[in-house]
């Protein structure tokens, strides 16, 4: 089937660059290093037809040295199927590229994403917050954030 | 109740309605009269302002429809100025970054005015008991009718809205002055 | 005087006016049309939009925060509350995810009834976003109809979960309860109910001359804008494109199933608006077609990983007792590992990933929701418009806060 010849071409052709493919559940997984999520994007969009973004978000590891895995999920409408890449950066300086140049959607999911973990984007200028509130101090998702530190914006009444 | 009331005009002393019965000897009979006939006017012409916000604008929606059908109490037209509203309804949850739009919102609506919390994310925060939620509107505005659920069924909006209506005819509706 | 309060501006603008004759709006985000929530703050020349800036998030209430303090069982409450006018669909696509990742097989009936519930739920949706579309801009008629239906969907839901709007119903390794007697025949009455109905707003608006001068080439957006600005469901579909992840990718019962993928022509309102109304009667005719298929067995899965055992044997067998202590207490657990599983929600692609770390608890479930993405997308299809057609541009979008802002 061509489709499945293009997915075997894509783990080949990704795989040196990437360094390891997985499947898991049905969607291939490439982790990678944060300079080449950029690259990898732009082949994935321009050569094998992944267009459509469908999801970008970070988990946070805070044992580990590189804290902050970023997940960019794509699909291919042609090809009907997905690919996960995932890129670990620390806790010192979470900044990857914004994929906002290749993708329209980068943009707000970007933008959740550093309201939720912190995470920066190079090449997106406006990283506002979009599910939070100016004036909101921290990052919720990481988990070092109590979960029921309230920051209020009215003062209640008594 | 609460202080935070704005002028009418400067040829009337500011009003203050949902104030208990004053007992005054000389013109009591006239007082309660008066009180019944407004009263039952302001409870059969609510205005309600549905600040809606979350999953309980579906009972919201089915309340206003037929077969449960707001327009029975007179309450059938939403007016979505708040200057032209007088029952603000907070249906759905209402999370921090809300907040300060339900303040202006209250704030901006003219005396008579009646707060029905819709649904228990407004009444109390519902189970989001985290950082992002408000953990009931009574923190920020007065609250005359709580109408608990996930969401509440629309028989338990018409029970709330009656309740209302029960404590809009028991209470006292100073027009003239402060006291009448 | 002046007793208002002040207090800082949630949302801060990205642009201030380019020029002198234009005019800055504030649009929401307490707004009738706005659909709960969304504040768009537009500038206008006049009556015509130049660009828009769409703030959404006040509806955020903490989901994936939640979720990561409870168990994998307990937050499907929270998981129903995403998408709130298709609830169902939220619980199955999140128990299909944490079933893949447990290597759990649903029983065949089970999958069968999750696809004529999800089905039902896509009814449902739809005749909500449709009605809530044509009512704001006047059909109060084609509302009242369309409300009545769903209520009495919500009516039969009701006597099937026990709750009208949000269920929790879906369970790991299956469902809550079995079906009643005679819901299938009450099923088939409301279908009919359906159709008459649909009919009537179909005679309303279809080829009604200001619905058409309202609604076509109003927020039209290309094929090419869709998707590179993430857009799945009747979205991208209006533009042309028949993706449907029930028919690419399918999952649950859709392989066996005979139905269509309705598409638009142009991309504007009014395909949106048609195709939703063909959608809500393609998943009519699978609902038919599954009510004649469901087979009979049962309906939760006979693993003690995840599945409850009966409550005769809980009181009788210490087995039994400790294993639906540890359900209820730690949770299913669920073995180490990550997955992404989409649905075909009715607003799109509805993806949950989900980190598991071991254990009973998740270490983070996260929502690709379809209407946070189409909000980025808005702008595109606001923008160069006029004010008026703000209000059935968004109503066509079918943002959901609660899966929105999450």
């Amino acid at each position: 089937m061509a489709a499945a010849r293009d997915l075997e071409t894509l783990q080949r052709e990704l795989v040196p660059v990437a360094g390891a493919a997985t499947v898991s559940h049905g969607c291939f997984v490439f982790a990678l290093a944060p300079g080449e999520l950029a690259p990898t994007a732009r082949r994935l969009r321009d050569e094998f037809g992944f267009d459509v973004l469908l999801d970008v978000t970070a988990v946070d590891w805070p044992g580990d040295a590189l804290r902050f895995e970023v997940v960019h999920h794509f699909y291919s409408t042609a090809h009907k199927v997905r690919v996960r890449l995932k890129t670990r950066v620390a806790a010192d300086e979470p900044v990857v590229d914004s994929l906002g140049a290749l993708y329209g959607s980068a943009a707000f999911m970007e933008r959740e994403c550093h309201d939720m973990y912190g995470i920066g984007f190079r090449g997106n200028f406006d990283l506002r917050p979009i599910l939070l509130y100016e004036g909101f101090v921290g990052h919720p998702l990481r988990k070092d954030y109590p979960k029921q530190r309230e920051q209020p914006l009215v003062p209640y009444r008594d | 109740m609460d202080a935070r009331t704005i002028p009418i005009a400067p040829l009337l002393p500011a009003a203050a309605a949902n104030t208990p019965r004053v007992k005054d000897a000389a013109f009591e009979y006239l007082t309660t009269r008066k009180d019944e006939l407004i009263g039952w006017a302001r409870k059969f012409s609510l205005f309600p302002y549905p600040f809606v916000t979350a999953c309980c604008a579906m009972e919201f929606m089915a309340v206003s429809a037929s077969p449960y059908d707001t327009d029975r109490f007179g309450a059938a037209l939403p007016r979505f100025s708040p200057r032209q509203a007088d029952l603000l309804m907070v249906v759905g949850t209402v999370t921090h970054k809300q907040a300060p739009v339900l303040l202006k919102v209250w704030e901006q609506m003219c005396e008579p005015k009646w707060v029905m919390a819709f649904g228990v994310c407004a009444s109390s925060g519902g189970f989001y008991q985290n950082y992002a939620a408000l953990q009931g509107i009574d923190k920020i505005i007065p609250v005359d009718v709580y109408v608990p659920g996930c969401p509440p069924r629309p028989e338990m909006v018409i029970d709330g809205i009656m309740q209302l209506q029960d404590k809009i005819a028991r209470s006292s509706h100073p027009v003239v002055t402060d006291t009448f | 005087m002046d007793t208002l309060t002040s207090f800082p501006n949630p949302v801060r603008s990205i642009f201030e006016a380019t020029r002198d004759d234009s005019v800055i709006v504030n649009i929401g985000p307490s707004h009738p049309a706005t659909h709960g929530t969304v504040q768009i703050i537009a500038e206008l020349d006049g009556e015509r939009v130049l660009r828009t800036d769409v703030h959404c998030g006040y509806l955020h209430r903490g989901f994936e925060k939640e979720c990561e303090d409870h168990t994998w069982h307990n937050l499907i409450p929270y998981v129903d509350r995403l998408n709130y006018v298709s609830a169902l669909v939220n619980d199955f696509a999140y128990c299909d995810a944490v079933e893949q990742l447990m290597g759990v097989e649903i029983t065949p009936r089970c999958r069968y009834l999750r696809t004529l519930l999800s089905e039902y739920s896509r009814v449902v949706d739809h005749l909500t976003c449709v009605a809530a579309g044509l009512m704001e801009m006047g059909a109060m008629t084609a509302f009242l109809y369309l409300v009545m239906v769903r209520d009495f969907m919500y009516e039969h839901l009701a006597a099937l979960t026990g709750a009208r709007v949000t269920y929790s119903y879906g369970r790991i390794g299956g469902l809550a309860r079995d079906l009643p007697d005679g819901w299938l025949v009450r099923l088939e009455e409301i279908l009919v109910q359906y159709e008459e109905f649909v009919g009537r707003v179909h005679a309303l608006v279809d080829r009604n001359r200001i619905f058409i001068d309202r609604l076509r080439d109003v927020g039209t957006i290309t094929t090419a804008d869709a998707l590179s600005l993430g857009c799945t469901g009747p979205i991208l579909r209006s533009t042309g494109v028949p993706r449907d992840l029930r028919k690419d990718t399918p999952y649950l019962a859709y392989a066996e199933l005979d139905f269509d993928i309705p598409v638009g022509i142009k991309g504007d309102n009014y395909d949106r608006y048609f195709v939703r109304m063909r959608e809500m009667d393609e998943s009519v005719y699978m609902i038919r077609q599954l009510a004649q298929m469901l087979p009979e067995g049962p309906i939760n899965v006979d693993d003690r990983r995840c599945t409850f055992p009966e409550k005769t044997l809980v009181y009788s067998q210490i087995e039994s007792l400790i294993n639906h202590f540890k359900l209820v207490m730690d949770g299913p657990s669920v073995p180490p590992g990550e997955i992404y599983c989409a649905h075909e929600a009715p607003n799109g692609e509805l993806g949950f990933y989900l980190v598991s770390t071991g254990g009973g608890t998740p270490y983070k479930v996260h929502v690709r929701s379809p209407s946070f993405v189409h909000m980025g997308a808005a702008s595109r299809m606001l923008d160069g418009g006029q004010l008026a057609d703000i209000v059935p541009t968004f109503g066509s979008i079918n943002m959901i806060g609660g899966e929105c802002d999450r």
